[in-house]
C-alpha cells in the first residue's frame, strides 16, 4: 500500500481532503507538520478523520504535535509517531506519496 | 521492484512513474517544473501516468493567455507529451466536476477517472512524484 | 533499504527543509541507504552558503553540508531551477558571466535527470514541499 503525507492545515487547503478521497483502504495516512491540526478532537474536521480511521490507519508526527501544543488535543485511535516512526512506514509501504 | 530488477541497473529497470499535479499554473512555479520534471524523465523511458487532480486541473485549460502577465504560456507543451511517449494522461472526474469543467475544456486528450479509480491507478504505481 | 529524498522548498519559509532532514538523519541511524538528496523547486535555496541565520537559530544549510560530510551523501541542485535563482557554483558561475559563486560544500549541481534516476535506482522516494 502507499504511504500518504499531509503537511496542510485541513482549514486552509485542500490537501487532507483530496488525500482522503484519493487514498485506497488500508492504507496509511501521516499528518506532519502543519497537517497535524488535522489530528485533532472537536475541529469541524475530526469527523472527517474519524470515518477515514475506519478503513485506513491514520498516524501524527508527535513532534509536530508537541511543536504545536496540541498534544492534549489528539483525537483517540491516532497512533504518534516519531522521525524514526515516519521512516520505518515510509519502509514497510510500498511507495510514499506526499500530498503538497 | 524485485531485486533482480534492481540488478538490471538504470537502463533495464522499468517503473511505474506517476507525477500528481494538484496546482495552478502561474501562481505558483510547480506546474511548469514539474512539467520540465515530466520532460526530462520520458528520456529514461519508464512506464509514465500523469495525472491531473484538483487545482491541477488548471494547468490543461484551454484558452490560456499570458502576454498580460509577461510569463511563457507553456500549455501547449501539454500537447507535444505524445511525442515524448508520454501518452497516458489522467484527470480526476471529481475535480473538474468541482470545478464546472469537463475534458472539452482541457488542451489535450485525457482519460477521466472516477476517485475510486484513481486510487488504483496510485497504488499501481512504484515511484509518485508530487507537485 | 535505499531511499531518495526529494527537497522542494527553500529553508526557514517552510518547515519542509526542516522535515527532509530529520528524515534523514533518522533514517540514516536507522542503517538505512540515503542514496540521494535532490533539491528543486525553491529547495535549490537549501544550497546557498550566503545564508546567515542568527547564531541561536539551527543553520539549516550547514547542517546539510556536515550531514553530507559525515555520510558521503549526494546533494543535488537542480541546475535549471538553480540558474532561475541564483544559486551557482564556480563553473557555473564563469559560464553564465556572473561575478560570484555561492553553492554551500557538500552540494553539486547537476541536471533534472538526477532526480528520475534516484526514483529508478531508489526503492523509496519521499518529497519534502509545500
Amino acid at each position: 500500500m502507499l504511504l500518504h503525507t499531509v503537511n496542510k492545515s485541513p482549514f486552509q487547503h485542500a490537501a487532507l481532503g483530496s488525500c482522503l478521497r484519493l487514498s485506497k483502504d488500508g492504507s496509511a495516512i501521516l499528518l506532519i507538520e502543519d497537517g497535524v491540526y488535522g489530528a485533532l478532537k472537536g475541529t469541524k474536521i475530526s469527523s472527517d478523520i474519524e470515518n477515514a480511521m475506519k478503513t485506513k490507519k491514520v498516524y501524527a508526527l508527535e513532534p509536530d504535535i508537541k511543536a504545536r501544543g496540541v498534544q492534549d488535543r489528539v483525537l483517540d485511535g491516532i497512533t504518534l509517531i516519531d522521525y524514526a516512526g515516519f521512516v520505518d512506514l515510509a519502509a514497510e509501504n510500498k511507495a510514499v506519496e506526499a500530498w503538497l | 521492484m524485485s531485486e533482480e530488477m534492481m540488478e538490471e541497473g538504470g537502463g533495464g529497470v522499468i517503473k511505474k512513474f506517476c507525477y500528481i499535479n494538484r496546482k495552478a499554473p502561474y501562481g505558483t512555479i510547480y506546474a511548469l517544473e514539474s512539467l520540465e520534471v515530466v520532460l526530462i524523465g520520458a528520456a529514461f523511458e519508464q512506464d509514465v501516468s500523469v495525472v491531473f487532480a484538483d487545482d491541477g486541473i488548471y494547468q490543461l485549460t484551454k484558452g490560456q493567455d499570458t502576454a498580460g502577465i509577461e510569463m511563457k504560456n507553456f500549455s501547449p507543451t501539454y500537447r507535444a507529451l505524445e511525442m515524448y511517449d508520454v501518452e497516458k494522461l489522467y484527470v480526476e472526474k471529481e475535480s473538474l466536476e468541482e470545478r464546472g469543467m469537463t475534458a472539452d475544456d482541457l488542451i489535450v486528450p485525457v482519460e477521466v477517472l472516477s476517485s475510486a479509480q484513481l486510487q488504483d491507478l496510485m497504488e499501481d504505481q512504484d515511484v509518485v512524484l508530487s507537485f | 533499504m535505499k531511499f531518495g529524498i526529494l527537497v522542494s522548498e527553500g529553508p526557514y519559509t517552510h518547515q519542509a527543509a526542516d522535515s527532509a532532514y530529520l528524515f534523514t538523519k533518522a533514517a540514516l541511524e536507522k542503517g538505512h541507504e540515503i542514496y540521494r538528496i535532490f533539491f528543486y523547486h525553491d529547495g535549490v535555496n537549501n544550497g546557498t552558503r550566503l545564508t546567515t541565520p542568527p547564531q541561536d537559530e539551527r543553520h539549516i544549510v550547514n547542517r546539510w553540508s556536515e550531514l553530507a560530510e559525515k555520510h558521503k551523501l549526494d546533494l543535488v541542485v537542480c541546475v535549471a531551477a538553480a540558474q532561475r535563482r541564483g544559486i551557482a557554483d564556480a563553473e557555473e558561475a564563469k559560464r553564465n558571466g556572473k561575478d560570484g559563486d555561492n553553492l554551500a560544500p557538500g552540494f553539486r549541481i547537476s541536471g533534472l535527470g538526477q532526480l528520475v534516476e534516484a526514483g529508478i535506482q531508489c526503492e523509496r522516494l519521499v518529497t519534502f514541499g509545500d
